[in-house]
């Protein structure tokens, strides 16, 4: 399957990657290996089996709903690049 | 009532996002209890330090069952959690643990009254996810804060079908389903704190077209007025650009309640792209048929099968007993009552309606914080039951106990309010208005029934309303046949 530069650019903002104008070509191509792939696999005749979700036949264990973790905040906040006042900080964000 | 013209089809589906009441959240064992200083109920799970991995609530799993039970739904009971992508600062993992191909709880429907008679909205579906954290946008140094206590708090996602055809019928729908949450314990309801948040998709279309128009998002719309009056708005505003000849751009606009407008939030086109896939930390989820039943043991009656019951076991009419049902703090309230006192249910209902509902929306009060006691509220209904009070005087009554002043029996004898059934003090008044009102005697006696109205009202003035009402009825028409 066949990408094109503008789509290779748009996966990788979505995903917060940057690449550099020189790597564009090769991630395309790397990105189109595994499009050939799934097209592959794709073309597998499936009917009758169930779709999976998880690649183990394990099933979800769930917990009792009890209050368990004690405040960290202040080991947390002295890992973190900023905080005041209780709140992280982070660059303006504006809607 | 808001019309707009009737060539335009109006068509609405809400997503509600109600906060389950657990103790902990979805995924960790901090606590959700609101108001917490900052960051202090965000654990390394809920920050999303490396290396930790979510593990499900079991009772958040719970009331989103019951949840589906009571809405007659389709439960799923393998359901799986998938990833839904974003960047957002207070959102540290990069994604939301969200439900999309395999949600909990599948199509199911409501039932809602509207002018025309009740309608059933479809629920396409309800799913469990995750909360995210607030960005606090006030200035810190040109930066944001970020609280990630709320992060990680259980949400039931409830999406209903396109099924609503104005803003009254989308209210209605709210209304009941706020009203059903509360019923079934899953959700507090508390709009202010955020526990119950509606999104609107709003679109409008030629009448007689199949296909549906461009629609937009009304987002965080947070009081049942709001939701109403945005959605007003919205209408309005994709009207007129269609009659113009315009075109609905589909995008995210939130609603200003100040200037009464709607506004563009962002264009989601790429934000939309959420990319999910299922969350390879999470298997999928098995719900066993004996867990399903156990659930369902622990359903309340619900406001539909309540509503019919009052109508049949009190006798009520269908307006009050839709009143008195539609929540369950009222519903609670009508029936202790009615157990306490000797008073008709239909009193119950009308006292409940009139004067006491009456006052609370004044004061901005719940029934939970009535200043009169159920007992106390039961004694006065006991008191107009025995005759002991006029509607009159039990009004005097209530005022007082309103105000505190004391019981009803010592209010009843501090203010003299002791209805008069004593037949022969009674009469004397009746003489007396008898005499003094000749002219209306007459008009009486020509064949004017309306003034036994007028005589019986100067009875219980010359009484200052002590009379027993009914008894001077009877005690004038015996004497003026």
């Amino acid at each position: 399957m066949a990408l094109d530069n503008e789509t290779v650019h748009n996966i990788a903002r979505l995903a917060r990657i940057e690449i550099d104008p020189s790597e564009v070509s090769q991630t395309r191509s790397a990105l189109e290996n595994i499009l050939e792939l799934v097209a592959q696999m794709e073309a597998v005749d499936t009917t009758g089996i169930e779709p999976m979700t998880h690649p183990f036949d394990a099933t979800m264990r769930l917990r009792a709903d009890a209050v368990t973790e004690a405040n960290q905040r202040d080991k947390f906040q002295a890992i973190a690049p900023k905080a005041e006042g209780g709140l992280y900080l982070v660059p303006k964000v504006i809607d | 009532m808001f019309t707009w013209d009737k060539r335009w089809e109006v068509v609405i589906g809400l997503e509600v996002h109600t906060q389950l009441q657990t103790k902990s959240k979805i995924f960790s064992g901090s606590s959700i209890a609101y108001g917490a200083e900052p960051n202090t109920q965000a654990s390394a799970v809920d920050i999303a330090l490396p290396g930790v991995l979510p593990v499900m609530n079991l009772e958040a799993a719970r009331l989103a069952v019951k949840f589906g039970l009571a809405i007659g739904a389709h439960i799923n009971k393998r359901n799986v959690f998938a990833r839904k992508n974003y960047f957002y600062p207070d959102l540290p993992k990069g994604y939301q643990i969200s439900q999309m191909e395999l949600p909990i709880v599948g199509l199911g429907s409501l039932e809602i009254e509207t002018d025309d008679g009740i309608k059933t909205i479809g629920i396409t579906r309800a799913h469990l996810e995750e909360d995210a954290g607030k960005s606090l946008h006030e200035d810190f140094h040109g930066q944001t804060g970020i609280d990630l206590n709320r992060a990680g708090t259980p949400l039931l996602e409830i999406v209903s079908e396109p099924d609503m055809r104005s803003p009254a019928e989308a209210v209605a729908y709210l209304r009941k389903l706020h009203s059903l949450v509360r019923y079934i314990e899953i959700c507090d309801g508390n709009m202010q704190e955020g526990s119950f948040r509606c999104d609107a998709n709003v679109s409008v279309r030629p009448r007689g077209q199949e296909e549906l128009g461009t629609r937009t998002e009304l987002k965080n719309i947070n009081s049942f007025r709001f939701v109403e009056r945005a959605m007003e708005y919205e209408i309005e505003r994709q009207i007129d650009i269609l009659e113009d000849g315009g075109s609905i751009t589909q995008e995210t606009r939130l609603y200003d309640s100040d200037k009464h407008e709607t506004r563009s939030m962002r264009s989601k086109e790429e934000a939309h792209d959420y990319r999910y896939f299922p969350d390879p930390d999470l298997p999928p989820m098995v719900l066993e048929d004996s867990f399903l039943d156990e659930v369902r043991a622990t359903l309340p009656e619900l406001p539909t099968a309540k509503k019919e019951r009052f109508q049949s076991e009190f006798g009520l009419s269908l307006d009050d007993a839709q009143m008195l049902t539609a929540d369950r703090e009222t519903a609670d309230f009508f029936e202790t009552i009615t157990k306490s006192t000797k008073a008709e249910s239909k009193v119950v209902a009308n006292w409940m309606s009139g004067e006491l509902f009456a006052n609370l929306n004044k004061s901005e009060l719940e029934l939970s914080e009535s200043p009169i006691s159920t007992s106390q509220f039961a004694l006065l209904l006991d008191r107009i039951a025995d005759k002991t009070l006029s509607g009159n005087t039990a009004k005097k009554v209530f005022s007082a106990l309103w105000e505190k002043e004391g019981e009803v029996d010592e209010i009843i004898e501090a203010k003299g309010l002791k209805q008069i059934t004593d037949t022969g003090a009674i009469e004397a008044v009746v003489d007396e208005v008898i005499a003094a009102c000749s002219e209306q005697v007459q008009q009486f006696k020509d064949g004017n029934e309306k003034v036994i109205g007028f005589l019986v009202g100067q009875v219980m003035q010359k009484s200052r309303g002590k009379a027993n009402p009914q008894m001077a009825n009877e005690m004038l028409r015996k004497k003026l046949s």
